[in-house]
C-alpha cells in the first residue's frame, strides 16, 4: 500500500522544465530590469529549487503526512506536551477573512474586532492565572520564560538591586536553565527531596540578596503538586526574589488553583498545550506571560488596553507599558494560535475549563493504576495530569529499556510516552494521557504495554518492526552530519 | 463543552480501579486553602454555531487584505498563497503531530524539514539552515547571540539603522543584561555608509547586522560591508527577503556568514503578525554554534535512508544551561508551508514573483513621485518597497488611500527607535510595498487617491 515515491526527496523528483505555479504576465510597463536594479546586485540565475508539477507536490506531501503519527490518528501520551484533541472549528475560525488576512501594521481603528478578541484573551489568561498583567507577545513557552526573566531583570535593575542568580529544581524542563543562562543569569540547580519535591531547607541555603528568581513547574514534571508551594514562595519573597511558575502543566490545575494564589509572581502558558494550539509538528506555539501588578510596567510592547470612552462603546488600543523591556520578536505575537486558544476557552467556559483539568487528572490516575504492576511510579500515591513511571526494574531483570518499550509501542499503534525525562528518575517514562481520551483507549494502551513486557527481549531491542523506518543510526550521523540534500550528493 | 468522552458509569469504574471514592480525593493533593473556592470569571460557554457567529462578528470589524487593496509592508507582505499550501498543511497528520523526537513515528515531518533546510540553504547561498526559529525579529537576536558564541567576542554588536526597527529592538532587549554594547548606525541616506561603518567597528565587535533589501526597501553594498566586517574578524549577519533572491544575489554569494529572514512571504498568511517563520542559515563551520532544531539524514537498522533530529547536544533538553539557545518549539508548520510554497514555485516561479514585485513597485514609485507633494525619501535602488514622503503627513496619505479601499504603510513614526531620523521626516513618511498580487489598475487607484 505504501507509495515508495513518498520517500524520494523533492530534489530527486525534480524534472527540468516542470512548473507548479503560474503567474500572470506583467501589466505594467516593461522597463528593462537593468534600469531598475544595479547589475552587480543581480543574480546570474535564480536559486536551484526543484522543478515539480502541482500534482507532484500534492502527492509528495500527502504521502509524507501518512508517515507521521498524530493526535488525529493515534493516542499520543507524550508527557509534558499535553497532546489533547485539536478541535476542527478552530482551524475554520482562525482562517476567517478579517482575521487571517489582517496586516500586522494595520492601525488600531481598523482592527477593533481583533483587538477585542486579544483583550478578552488577556483577561481570561489573567483570571486563570490569578496574575493580572498579561503579554501575548512570546512565541512559545521557552520564549515566555525568557521574556519573563528579562522583565525580572529590568525590575531589579530599576530597583537598583544587583541580583544574578536563578534557582530551579533538577526536575525542571531544560528550557528553565537555558532561558536563565540566555538572560544573563547564573544557574543554581537544586537536588530536591527523594520524594520528588523541592527541599525547602536546600532552597534556603541558596537564597540570598543575589537571588533574582526561583523557577518552578507546578505541578512538577513528576505530575505532583508542590504542597509546600506557598511556603516556598514565602521564603523566596523574604529575600526579595521572585517566583516564576513554569506553566507547562497548567492543564492539571486550570480552574482548580491559580499560580497567583499560590505565590507565583510570573508565569507563562503554552497555548499550544493547555489551550490546544495545535502543536503543528513542532510549532507554532504561543507563550503568553502573566505577571503581578508591580511588574506590569516592564512587559514587552504592545499590549491591548481598553480605552475609557465614557459611554457603552468599547474601544481598544495598542499600548506601550511605561518601563517596557522593548520587544522579543517582530509584531504582536502568534495571533493565529491565540485565536485558537480564545475559541477553546470560549467553547469550554468556566465550568468546562475545570472539568477538562479534572478529567485529565482522572485519566492520568487511571492509567497509572493500570500500569502500576509493570511500570511502577516511585513518586506519589496519586498524580495530577501526568505521572512518571520507571522501567528500571525491567531493565535490571530482563534488560528491557524504556526506549525498547517506547519503540515497541509504535508497533501496537501508539505513540510512546516521553522517555528519560525527568532526569531524576532512572529509565523514566512520562505518561500524559490528557482528558480527551476515552477509557477504552487507555485500556487498550495498558493491554499493549502488558503484552510488550512479556515479549522476547530481542524483539524489543530491535523494535519497531512495522514502521516506515526503524532505529536510525545516530552516532556516525552526528559525527558527520548530513543536513541538506546538497550535502547528501557530496557523500 | 469540554471535549470529554467519559460517561459517568465509566468514571465510577475508573475511580474504583484507582481505589478512591471520588474525584475530590484526587484533588486533595492540592492543599484546600490553595484551591479556588469559586468558579472562574469567564464569559459563558458557546456552542460551535454560537462561536462561529461571534467570531464572524469580531472579524467583520477588522480590515483584512482580502477585501481591500494591500500595499502595506514593513516586514509582512501580501504575496499570493497557492491553494496547495493550505490543503497540504491542513492535514491533521502534520498539524496535530509534535516535535519529531520519535523518528519512526515522524518520518513525514522529519523529511519535510530536511527538505526545508535544503531549500533554505539554497535560497541563502549558505551551507546549512536550521528547521526554523520563531520569526524574523527574534531570529536576528538569535543570530547575534550565535555570532558572539562563534567569535568569542562580547564587546560590541553593530546594527545598521536600516534593519527592521522591531528586529533591532529585539536585539537590544535580548542584550539588555549583557555587557555587550549595541551600536546602531544611523542610515540617513537610506543605506549604510561604508566609510562611517568602519568607525563603528572595533576588534571587540562580534558582528555587523544588515538587512538587504533593507527596511526602507533599498539595496545595501553588502560585499563592501562584508569586507569591513571580516577585516576586523567580525561576522556579517545578513537579514534578507527570501523572495528577493529570485532576482538578487544570495547572502552567501555576497559574503554573509549568517543569513536570517522573516519567512512570512513564503506562503504564510498575514494573520496580524504571527505565527510567522524565522529563517537562519550559516556557513558549515558555524553549525555547532547554531540555535534550533537540525534534521539530519542517516540510515536505519535495515540500511534504509531516513531522517532524525541531529546535533541535539546543542539543545536545551540535553545541554540545559549550556545550550546554544532555549528554543524548543519552533515554527514547524510554517516551515512546512514554506517548503510546499517553494516546491510549487520552483526557480522560474520564484524569479517571476520577484520580478513582478520589483517591476510593479517601480511603476508605483514612478507614478507616485509625479504627484504634487509626493516624493521618495531615498533615491537609491530598491527592490519591492520604498519610503514615500507625503508633505501633508503620512497619516493623511493613509486616510486618503483608505477612503479608496487601499491600505498603505506603516508610517515611520510608528517606530520609536527610528529616532535618528528627524521627527518631521518620520511624520511625513511611510512605507509602500508592492507584490505580484497587485495590478496596474490597483496601483493607479492608489495614485488617484493621493493625487
Amino acid at each position: 500500500m505504501r507509495n515508495r515515491q513518498a520517500t524520494q526527496l523533492l530534489s530527486e523528483l525534480s524534472h527540468a522544465g516542470r512548473r507548479g505555479a503560474e503567474l500572470p504576465p506583467s501589466d505594467v510597463p516593461e522597463w528593462p530590469l537593468e534600469d531598475l536594479l544595479p547589475s552587480e546586485a543581480m543574480a546570474a540565475a535564480p536559486p536551484r529549487l526543484p522543478e515539480l508539477a502541482e500534482p507532484d507536490v500534492v502527492r509528495h506531501f500527502v504521502n509524507l503526512s501518512t508517515l507521521n503519527m498524530s493526535v488525529d490518528t493515534h493516542f499520543y501520551p507524550l508527557g509534558s506536551c499535553t497532546m489533547k484533541y485539536n478541535p476542527k472549528r478552530h482551524e475554520r475560525l482562525s482562517r476567517l477573512p478579517g482575521i487571517v488576512d489582517v496586516h500586522p501594521h494595520q492601525t488600531a481603528g481598523n482592527i477593533q474586532g481583533l483587538l477585542e478578541l486579544l483583550y478578552e484573551m488577556q483577561e481570561m489568561l489573567a483570571e486563570i492565572s490569578g496574575l493580572p498583567a498579561v503579554s501575548l507577545q512570546p512565541a512559545a513557552g521557552a520564549h515566555g520564560e525568557l521574556t519573563a526573566l528579562f522583565v525580572a531583570a529590568a525590575y531589579f535593575r530599576d530597583k537598583g538591586e544587583s541580583r544574578t542568580k536563578v534557582i530551579f529544581p533538577a526536575s525542571a524542563h531544560g528550557t528553565n536553565p537555558a532561558s536563565a543562562a540566555m538572560a544573563g543569569f547564573d544557574c543554581v540547580e537544586l537536588k530536591g527531596r527523594s520524594d520528588g519535591f523541592v527541599d525547602i531547607e536546600e532552597l534556603k541555603q541558596h537564597l540570598d540578596d543575589k537571588t533574582a528568581v526561583f523557577m518552578v513547574t507546578n505541578p512538577n514534571t513528576l505530575g505532583l503538586f508542590e504542597r509546600e508551594i506557598a511556603e516556598i514562595a514565602k521564603v523566596v519573597h523574604d529575600v526579595g526574589g521572585l517566583v516564576y511558575i513554569d506553566g507547562a502543566n497548567m492543564n492539571a490545575i486550570m480552574g482548580i488553583t491559580r499560580p497567583g494564589d499560590f505565590g507565583g509572581d510570573m508565569m507563562h502558558y503554552n497555548v499550544h498545550k493547555t489551550f490546544t494550539g495545535p502543536h503543528g509538528a513542532g510549532g507554532p506555539g504561543s507563550g503568553p506571560i502573566c505577571v503581578r501588578d508591580f511588574l506590569a510596567d516592564y512587559l514587552p510592547a504592545p499590549i491591548v488596553r481598553q480605552r475609557d470612552t465614557g459611554s457603552d462603546e468599547k474601544r481598544f488600543e495598542l499600548a506601550t507599558p511605561s518601563k517596557t523591556i522593548g520587544r522579543v520578536r517582530s509584531f504582536f505575537g502568534n495571533v493565529g494560535i491565540l485565536v485558537r486558544g480564545y475559541c477553546y476557552l470560549r467553547t469550554l467556559g468556566a465550568a468546562g475549563v475545570r472539568e477538562a483539568a479534572e478529567q485529565a487528572i482522572l485519566n492520568a490516575n487511571y492509567l497509572k493504576a493500570l500500569l502500576a504492576d509493570v511500570l511502577p511510579s516511585a513518586h506519589g500515591e496519586h498524580c495530577l495530569h501526568e505521572f512518571v513511571a520507571s522501567a528500571d526494574g525491567l531493565a535490571k531483570e530482563r534488560g528491557i529499556t524504556a526506549m525498547d518499550i517506547a519503540k515497541r509501542l509504535l508497533d501496537y499503534g501508539f505513540h510512546p510516552p516521553t522517555v528519560y525525562f525527568p532526569l531524576v528518575v532512572p529509565h523514566a517514562m512520562m505518561f500524559e494521557p490528557t482528558e480527551t481520551e476515552s477509557k477504552a483507549t487507555l485500556d487498550a494502551f495498558s493491554d499493549a504495554i502488558h503484552k510488550i513486557v512479556t515479549e522476547d527481549a530481542d524483539l524489543l531491542h530491535t523494535a519497531p518492526h512495522s514502521t516506515p523506518v526503524s532505529r536510525p543510526e545516530e552516532v556516525n550521523a552526528t559525527r558527520k552530519p548530513v543536513l541538506t540534500w546538497a550535502a547528501c550528493n557530496k557523500e | 463543552m469540554s471535549y470529554l468522552f467519559t460517561t459517568s458509569d465509566e468514571q465510577q469504574q475508573m475511580l474504583g480501579r484507582i481505589g478512591v471514592d471520588s474525584l475530590a480525593t484526587l484533588l486533595d493533593q492540592i492543599p484546600t486553602q490553595l484551591q479556588l473556592d469559586r468558579p472562574l470569571r469567564m464569559p459563558p460557554a458557546l456552542t460551535e454555531l454560537e462561536l462561529e457567529r461571534h467570531l464572524r462578528e469580531l472579524a467583520s470589524r477588522n480590515v483584512g487584505a482580502a477585501s481591500r487593496v494591500c500595499f502595506m509592508g514593513g516586514g509582512a507582505y501580501d504575496h499570493y498563497i497557492p491553494s496547495v499550501v493550505d490543503e497540504v498543511t491542513g492535514r491533521g497528520e502534520f498539524y496535530t503531530a509534535y516535535t519529531p523526537y520519535q523518528a519512526e513515528a515522524s518520518q513525514g515531518t522529519l523529511q519535510a524539514f530536511f527538505e526545508f533546510q535544503s531549500l533554505i540553504a539554497e535560497l541563502s547561498g549558505l551551507d546549512i539552515a536550521n528547521a526554523s526559529l520563531y520569526d524574523g525579529g527574534s531570529g536576528v537576536a538569535e543570530a547575534v547571540l550565535m555570532a558572539m558564541r562563534c567569535t568569542g567576542r562580547t564587546g560590541r554588536v553593530v546594527v545598521a539603522g536600516s534593519v527592521n526597527p522591531e528586529a533591532v529592538q529585539s536585539v537590544t532587549t535580548y542584550l539588555a543584561d549583557q555587557p555587550t554594547e549595541v551600536l546602531v548606525l544611523p542610515t540617513r541616506h537610506g543605506k549604510v555608509g561604508v566609510a562611517e561603518l568602519e568607525s563603528y567597528i572595533d576588534e571587540t565587535t562580534a558582528c555587523i547586522v544588515i538587512q538587504h533589501p533593507n527596511f526602507f526597501g533599498e539595496l545595501e553594498d553588502v560585499e563592501q560591508i562584508a569586507a569591513v566586517a571580516h577585516q576586523q574578524g567580525a561576522l556579517l549577519i545578513h537579514s534578507f527577503d527570501p523572495i528577493s533572491v529570485g532576482l538578487l544575489k544570495r547572502p552567501g554569494e555576497l559574503g554573509a556568514d549568517i543569513a536570517v529572514a522573516e519567512g512570512q512571504a513564503l506562503g504564510v498568511p498575514l494573520q496580524f503578525g504571527g505565527p510567522y517563520l524565522g529563517i537562519l542559515a550559516c556557513k558549515k563551520e558555524l553549525v555547532r554554534k547554531m540555535p534550533g532544531r537540525l534534521i539530519g539524514q542517516t540510515v536505519d537498522r535495515n540500511g534504509q535512508r531516513c531522517f532524525f533530529l541531529n546535533l541535539q547536544a546543542r539543545e536545551q533538553h540535553i545541554r540545559r544551561a549550556g545550550a546554544m539557545s532555549n528554543i524548543c518549539t519552533n515554527q514547524g508548520l510554517l516551515a512546512l508551508r514554506a517548503t510546499v510554497y517553494l516546491s510549487l514555485l520552483g526557480p522560474q516561479g520564484l524569479k517571476e514573483v520577484a520580478e513582478l514585485s520589483c517591476r510593479k513597485a517601480h511603476y508605483a514609485a514612478d507614478r507616485l513621485k509625479q504627484i504634487e507633494g509626493c516624493e521618495l525619501l531615498f533615491t537609491g535602488p530598491f527592490f519591492k518597497e520604498f519610503v514615500l514622503k507625503y508633505e501633508h503627513g503620512a497619516d493623511s496619505a493613509i486616510r486618503k488611500a483608505a477612503a479608496a479601499g487601499v491600505d498603505i504603510g506603516p508610517m515611520l513614526s510608528r517606530f520609536p527607535n527610528l529616532n535618528w531620523l528627524p521627527q518631521e521626516v518620520r511624520d511625513q513618511c511611510l512605507l509602500v510595498a508592492v507584490t505580484e498580487s497587485r495590478t496596474k489598475d490597483e496601483i493607479d487607484r492608489l495614485v488617484t487617491a493621493l493625487a
